[in-house]
């Protein structure tokens, strides 16, 4: 779950838009928010398991336009299948880092210990630096960004967010013995 | 069937029953010339591409059928940029075909490349460059079928020149299922639920206004919305866009809305409790401030965009679907709930027995209309008046005339002025506000209705920036009429700094006879006639509209100082409309 689930509604959404592999959507994708004034926080593209197809996950900024608006303009686009909405609460998001980090051998130790509590993997090593690789929810990265800055960031490079919808989650134990109505699946953001 | 992928460009034109193509050829689009001259198809030799394109809106504005224009790459293609993006405004289906350089030379910064499926991006509807000559006839029936339906609009097809050479077997989609199109779904007809929940508004509402816009024409809805009125007896505002789809004659027309609308139309939805817009958009020149726009009403929204539903103002009822469509749906729910066609009673019981009296709104209508009418004064021997002229060619004209008009206070004029009674007989620019619009427009609705009377009312800045398309109108024998409103002045432009920065007017002089109206288009092979005073008026006119072997231009010297009344100063709100020159800021 998402840290700060007290915080009020948050800033970014995730959309996810299943579209034409074709050449040139994803310029009419990032064309049509520009042009609509909507803003990009992050974005990823790729092929899915149908070779016609490949998922943009974006994710945005709903302070700038609202949610609906944004899906709606972005369904418009022809080559554009499927869209939805995820809000962080309801997704599973993952992100993968790349980072080159000063490890001088008298930091290589700790470089190497924070790589391991975070379950990290260290990909490439030179003679005073290396090359850490992360995957993780988002708010992991960034606590592990912000763990290694200290030694030095050589170059860094996030993927940006890509995201599914959480399984809906109604296990036998939590149903109501009252035979009450069951909650909605992923209806979890009350309070 | 072997065919070039020219040959099969125009065959698949010809497949969708296209009878003319505006355009002007070049070294890229040169394969595609050849066939032509073998095709069924009328092709009308433009004077600038530009030109192409507005033709081909105003055929498809009086036609309802999609308007075809076909230009060579880079310039030729960036000529017609303007003409997408106007049809992109006002959701004009046009198919564009442009030629594009070899694929082997694009990127190549070759001689005429353009990469135009980029620059058209944002104002298409969707675009396509053809990368294999197989692909010509489908690319063709998703183009048609994607500018046709839905919320229509411009597309673009960029063919290279060696895909126009390649060769193919021939075929030809023989459903909708063969096209490749799986994003395009759009949908027409409306939710049950929500069309009662809008009866139910409607039926409870006491000072209801209908706000129709130009998806009723698109949607082919104009009866559809006549019954819709007089069932339920609510009067109607017309959009721009929208003139013509109720007749201005009938008692429950208020006319237009909006900046320059009449203050009927515009105060009876700022005091309405519930506005039913219906293919309408809410744009900024009919809502003034958007915060101080018809705060008490409730709004039902009928659109086939679900984009706008919401996107300037929060309906309480959203309708996705098609407006002709979604009309009929909520006379079957009105008649349903009791209400019954025009002068039958409500049903015994029924929620329409139970219906608001609506007659202290309609008397309320009324009584704005009898005060707050359109007015001006042509003083006898004085200024030559627009709003004059354009009384007097509506006057003097068939009932059905189209009237095509540029951008500007001829433009206002023309829709304050005309009575509109029928359907597409309006055609101009309203979301872009395209100058130059009205000559190119009116040769291309000619082109689509030979059998009606053509007046464009144009201005004289805009009609010197397309008026070489008479060339076109005298060389192909399109006999359109255009009256110019000459006042020598860029005249909107002018009345905003007379009003808004202290009369201090920057760069609007244009002068009155240079050029000399009547020598050029005479020199174009029209003919040319000049009105200075109001008694010339009528006899010119006359002389006009006998005239239906070529092209006729009326050079009106009309008063530079008319302004266009009544006036919503923009980002004001709609209940501070300006009614005339005595009140408010300014003016004479």
């Amino acid at each position: 779950m998402a840290a700060g689930s007290a915080s009020p509604r948050p800033r970014h959404h995730i959309v996810s838009a299943l579209v034409e592999n074709k050449a040139g959507v994803l310029a009419r994708v990032a064309s049509l928010f520009s042009r609509r004034g909507f803003n990009i926080y992050s974005l990823a593209v790729a092929p899915t398991d149908d070779e016609r197809l490949s998922r943009i996950t974006i994710v945005v900024d709903v302070e700038s336009a609202p949610l609906e608006q944004i899906v709606r303009q972005l369904d418009k686009l022809i080559n554009v299948v499927d869209i939805f909405e995820l809000a962080p609460e309801d997704a599973t998001e993952r992100e993968m880092l790349l980072a080159t980090v000063s490890a001088a051998p008298a930091d290589r130790g700790q470089v190497i210990g924070l790589v391991g509590v975070f379950e990290g993997k260290i990909v490439d090593v030179g003679q005073d630096r290396m090359t850490v690789m992360l995957a993780g929810s988002p708010s992991k990265i960034d606590d592990f960004e912000n763990l290694i800055r200290p030694y030095g960031i050589v170059e860094l490079q996030r993927t940006g967010r890509v995201a599914l919808p959480k399984l809906a989650r109604r296990a036998a134990r939590l149903r109501s013995i009252a035979g009450g109505s069951t909650p909605a699946p992923n209806d979890n953001e009350a309070g | 069937m072997r065919l070039t992928g020219a040959q099969a460009l125009i065959k698949s034109l010809e497949m969708q029953g296209v009878e003319v193509i505006f355009g002007l050829p070049g070294g890229a689009i040169l394969p595609v010339y050849d066939p032509i001259l073998d095709s069924s198809i009328r092709h009308i030799l433009v004077r600038h591409e530009q030109g192409a394109g507005h033709m081909a809106e105003g055929y498809a504005h009086v036609t309802g059928r999609p308007g075809v224009a076909m230009v060579t790459s880079g310039p030729g293609a960036t000529n017609i940029v303007t003409p997408l993006a106007d049809a992109m405004m006002d959701s004009i289906p046009i198919v564009v075909i442009t030629g594009q350089v070899a694929t082997t030379a694009i990127g190549t910064d070759a001689f005429q490349e353009v990469a135009i499926t980029g620059v058209t991006m944002d104002i298409t509807k969707h675009n396509w460059l053809i990368t294999d000559v197989d692909d010509i006839p489908r690319v063709v029936a998703e183009a048609f079928h994607v500018a046709t339906t839905g919320r229509p609009g411009p597309v673009l097809v960029d063919l290279p020149k060696d895909i126009a050479n390649a060769t193919m077997d021939w075929y030809w989609p023989s459903s909708l299922d063969e096209l490749d199109l799986p994003g395009y779904h759009p949908r027409t007809t409306g939710d049950p639920a929500e069309v009662r929940r809008a009866a139910e508004l409607i039926l409870a509402a006491e000072r209801p206004v209908l706000y129709a816009g130009g998806g009723i024409l698109k949607a082919r809805g104009a009866e559809a919305l006549f019954e819709l009125a007089t069932r339920t007896g609510i009067p109607v505002v017309t959009t721009l866009m929208g003139r013509g789809t109720f007749p201005d004659s009938h008692p429950l027309c208020l006319g237009m809305p909006g900046m320059h609308g009449n203050y009927t139309a515009v105060t009876a939805m700022q005091r309405s409790d519930l506005l039913v817009a219906l293919g309408s958009r809410f744009d900024d020149r009919v809502t003034g401030k958007v915060a101080a726009f018809a705060p008490g009403a409730k709004i039902v929204h009928v659109d086939i965009d679900p984009a706008e539903l919401g996107k300037v103002r929060r309906p309480d009822v959203g309708i996705v679907g098609d407006a002709r469509i979604v009309m009929e749906q909520m006379i079957a729910a009105l008649d349903a709930a009791g209400l019954g066609p025009a002068a039958t009673p409500a049903a015994a019981g029924s929620l329409a027995a139970a219906r608001p009296d609506l007659a202290p709104w309609l008397a309320q209508v009324a009584a704005w209309q009898k005060e707050f009418p359109l007015t001006y004064d042509q003083v006898e021997g004085g200024a030559l008046k627009p709003q004059y002229v354009l009384e007097q060619l509506r006057d003097m004209s068939p009932d059905d005339t189209i009237v095509a008009s540029g951008v500007g206070q001829h433009q206002m004029w023309a829709s304050q002025y005309w009575r509109f009674d029928h359907p597409y007989t309006w055609v101009n620019s309203g979301g872009a506000g395209t100058m130059g619009f009205a000559v190119p427009a009116a040769i291309g609705a000619k082109v689509g209705r030979p059998d009606k009377t053509v007046w464009a009312v144009d201005g004289d800045g805009c009609f010197q920036m397309t008026a070489q398309e008479l060339v076109t109108a005298s060389a192909e024998r399109i006999p359109v009429k255009i009256a110019i409103l000459n006042n020598a002045y860029l005249g909107m432009v002018r009345q905003w700094q007379e009003l808004f920065y202290a009369e201090r007017y920057s760069e609007v002089y244009l002068s009155p006879d240079l050029p000399d109206y009547v020598k050029w288009a005479e020199a174009m092979g029209c003919v040319g006639l000049r009105v200075e005073s109001a008694e010339e008026v009528a006899p010119a006119i006359e002389k006009a509209n006998g005239i239906d072997d070529r092209p006729v231009v009326i050079d009106f010297r009309t008063d530079a100082f008319e302004k266009v009344y009544p006036m919503v100063a923009a980002g004001s709100s709609n209940d501070d409309i300006i009614v005339g020159p005595t009140e408010g800021e300014g003016g004479r």
